[in-house]
């Protein structure tokens, strides 16, 4: 049975619970319908919040997916034929939708402040939901040896001591950090800064520094294609999302090793479409999914880690060793600023498009 | 000569008006008949067609984002000629303008919009648009500049101000200049764009390169296969013609696909070449120029092919020999008597081959590296990842013309009229 199935069949069987709760009626307010991604990020959402909502908080949980782009959000706002209660976006996104005045402004008295949240996770119009790490990994099989198998970020660039291809992500995203932490020896959180500080004269310093090995670079254009090109031997590293590292190595049977080291930790976010007449009950469960208790579930069914410091406290250990928010994963890395991505990212784009083509 | 109303003559005049205008109903009938056939047909290539193409190729020469979102502030910079700092007036115009703006979220597309003449502008009108409601409403016009400069630094730089005032829209030259990698200085001059920024003239030139180079070779490699085609025996030409057509019929990504199968580093090819001894490490056979051309070619030699065959099917085959019988040698009766005749064939193949390739997009971006991919992938770039539809347009505008183009100089040389699609 394909997700889409199960998705309309969960549907199916929301709407039969509502119709027949009979002598309690459920009203319109205990039901609300999330779009979110799908697969086994749905699957993992579905067991930490959908079902556990009707018996913690009386709410029934309706899926949907969705695409994730603003003119989705858009439409629905501008004819008033809401689809979603509640929206899980990526932060870009969330902002944009916000700028334009598609998204509800979130009740952060409700949620209990933004500060309750990691840095870059709380905004007005939305909230972190997940936390997922951009890292590197390479193939156990072709570096057996941990003593000698790449462990840095300087790693990922050295071609003379680990020859072969790397992938990366198409996009400017990550890749103009990493290099400036290979070229100029800066931690995770200087080049960060650098970049955003002086971001033509990085820009021009990473790609110099990656110009001699253009030749050497494979782009992954989906997140299911950074594994696949590791396990085709297409390249040697890739940088990837940590849960698709994470999932075939359970899945299947791969034995791809995380370089965590210099790792970016970015956010989905939870919305509410503006203007939603239900957007009460869209609240109401942003708040229960965000209580520590119920975000810190979701880590047993997915490898991404929560965006507050108290769910992550209550995380089993050997659950918490593969997120991206352990402290050991934490060492050198740095966290997305989405407001500065979000005011700068297309004219990069443009360069880095222009970079690689040329 | 006055006829009278009961005479015969007029009778037969009555009779023959009425004779008239029932052969003019029916005529009337006819045509109304004929345009009803072709309605449904007309219908849906306008509303498939040429409406959706139309209104696409508009966005290229619009420029609506800042007067749809900042209408007063336009019309207060229009007394402006562009020297200088605009008059305080209208940037207290302006800043009222943006309160309103901010507070409704209206100023989302000006502000990219704006950023694309200059890059930094669309944070710089989000922080002021912030501000705008303290800092800058009701400030008397002696300070109001020192206010917004209070904000943002770079409001002192009048080259802001003036990107404001020129893209004020409706029509501008913007997109279409950018499509060719040039752009508008301060004096209105047209100049090339920053080479960071540059791409666009390159990758119309290498779009020419690969559907050339891919005509060139569909046409060598398709050549021969259709004098085969046309003069061997009906049973074993039927079977060749399957051959041909099999993967004719078979889906675009799918035989895409599988060239990623067999070229791939651990591909059929190089781990048979591998278990050959032939070559050791792998072939770079794919995410190159060299992977385009083996998957283009393979994809578009059919179009080369079947309107070869069906023109050399119609070759009476006594003409070469009789061309032979004369004294001329076999390859000069085939240059001279048997290729001319081909021509309307050999027309049809390279014109549907090249156009076709012009537009390719699938292709490259599967089998390609990001040196190799063609116009139809910035088009879609931008359409879709870095959301500028004014310059996606303005490059579809280019590609249609540039298929206008050939399609005239085809017309030129060779004429429709020769023109055998098989």
């Amino acid at each position: 049975m394909n997700r889409y199935w199960k998705g309309s069949l969960a549907a199916l069987g929301g709407v039969v619970v509502a119709s027949f709760a009979g002598t309690a009626p459920v009203s319109a307010e205990d039901s609300v319908t999330v779009a979110s991604w799908g697969g086994a990020y749905s699957m993992s959402q579905r067991e930490a919040y959908y079902k556990p909502a009707l018996k913690d908080i009386g709410m029934t949980v309706l899926e949907d997916e969705w695409g994730g782009a603003v003119s989705e959000i858009r439409v629905q706002v501008e004819t008033g034929d809401y689809k979603w209660e509640v929206l899980d976006a990526d932060v870009g996104t969330s902002l944009a939708a916000c700028d334009e005045g598609l998204l509800e402004e979130l009740d952060w008295d409700m949620l209990g402040g933004k500060d309750r949240f990691f840095p870059g996770s709380a905004f007005d119009c939305a909230v972190g939901t997940i936390s997922y790490g951009t890292i590197y990994a390479y193939n156990g099989d072709t570096y057996p040896d941990p003593a000698t198998a790449p462990q840095t970020v300087a790693d990922f660039f050295d071609f003379e001591k680990f020859p072969g291809k790397r992938a990366i992500y198409t996009g400017v995203s990550h890749t103009i950090e990493m290099a400036l932490m290979a070229a100029k020896g800066m931690t995770a959180v200087e080049a960060q800064a650098y970049y955003q500080e002086n971001t033509d004269e990085a820009f021009a310093e990473a790609t110099a520094f990656l110009e001699p090995h253009k030749d050497q670079l494979v782009y992954w254009e989906t997140g299911a294609m950074a594994p696949q090109l590791l396990a085709d031997g297409e390249v040697v590293m890739t940088t990837a999302w940590n849960g698709r590292i994470y999932n075939a190595n359970v899945q299947e049977g791969k034995n791809f090793v995380i370089v965590w080291d210099g790792q970016k930790v970015d956010y989905d976010v939870w919305a509410i479409p503006a203007g939603h007449p239900n957007a009460e009950a869209g609240m109401k469960f942003i708040e229960y999914a965000s209580r520590p208790e119920v975000m810190a579930r979701q880590s047993q069914y997915i490898a991404y880690g929560p965006t507050t410091e108290e769910a992550a406290a209550l995380i089993a250990p050997d659950v918490l060793k593969d997120l991206p928010t352990a402290s050991a994963n934490l060492t050198n890395a740095y966290w997305a600023d989405a407001e500065w991505i979000a005011d700068h990212i297309e004219e990069l784009e443009e360069r880095w498009a222009v970079w690689k083509a040329s | 000569m006055t006829a009278t109303a009961d005479s015969p003559e007029s009778a037969f005049l009555a009779g023959n008006n009425t004779l008239k205008s029932r052969l003019r109903r029916a005529e009337r009938m006819r045509k109304v008949w004929a345009l009803a056939l072709i309605a449904p047909m007309f219908v849906f290539l306008m509303v498939s067609f040429v409406i959706p193409i139309a209104s696409l190729l508009k966005l290229s020469v619009e420029d609506l984002e800042v007067s749809e979102a900042l209408p007063l502030t336009v019309e207060a910079f229009k007394a402006w000629d562009g020297e200088g700092f605009p008059p305080p007036e209208a940037m207290q115009v302006f800043a009222q303008e943006l309160v309103v703006a901010e507070e409704n979220k209206t100023l989302g597309s000006a502000t990219r919009r704006l950023n694309y003449s200059l890059s930094g502008f669309k944070s710089m009108l989000k922080k002021t648009g912030r501000k705008a409601e303290d800092d800058l409403a009701g400030v008397p016009a002696d300070q109001i500049l020192d206010a917004f400069i209070a904000i943002d630094k770079d409001w002192g730089d009048p080259a802001y101000w003036r990107a404001i005032k020129d893209a004020v829209g409706p029509l501008s030259d913007f997109y279409a200049l950018w499509a060719l990698d040039r752009q508008r200085d301060a004096d209105g001059d047209i100049v090339m764009r920053p080479s960071t920024q540059s791409i666009y003239v390159d990758v119309l030139l290498r779009t020419l390169e690969i559907s050339v180079a891919v005509t060139l070779i569909c046409f060598v490699l398709g050549l021969p296969i259709a004098y085969l085609l046309a003069t061997l025996p009906t049973s074993r030409s039927n079977l060749l013609l399957i051959l041909v057509l099999l993967p004719f019929w078979t889906s675009l990504l799918v035989r895409t696909t599988a060239w990623i199968v067999l070229l791939q580093n651990e591909g059929l090819i190089n781990d048979t070449g591998i278990w050959l001894g032939l070559w050791n490490e792998p072939l770079e056979l794919i995410r190159n120029r060299f992977g385009v051309y083996v998957a283009m070619v393979h994809i578009l030699l059919p179009f080369m092919i079947l309107p070869i065959f069906s023109v050399m099917k119609g070759i009476n085959p006594w003409h070469m020999r009789a061309a032979e019988s004369l004294g001329a040698h076999r390859w000069k009766a085939f240059l001279k008597v048997y290729l001319p005749q081909c021509l309307p064939g050999i027309g049809a193949g390279t014109l549907l081959v090249f156009i076709l390739s012009l537009g390719y997009y699938i292709t490259p971006a599967l089998v390609g590296g990001p040196q190799d991919q063609m116009i139809s992938f910035w088009i879609v770039e931008n359409m879709s990842s870095t959301l500028n539809w004014g310059l996606a347009a303005a490059l579809s505008m280019i590609l249609l013309l540039l298929t206008l183009v050939f399609f005239f100089i085809y017309n030129r040389f060779v004429g429709f009229d020769k023109l055998r699609l098989g």
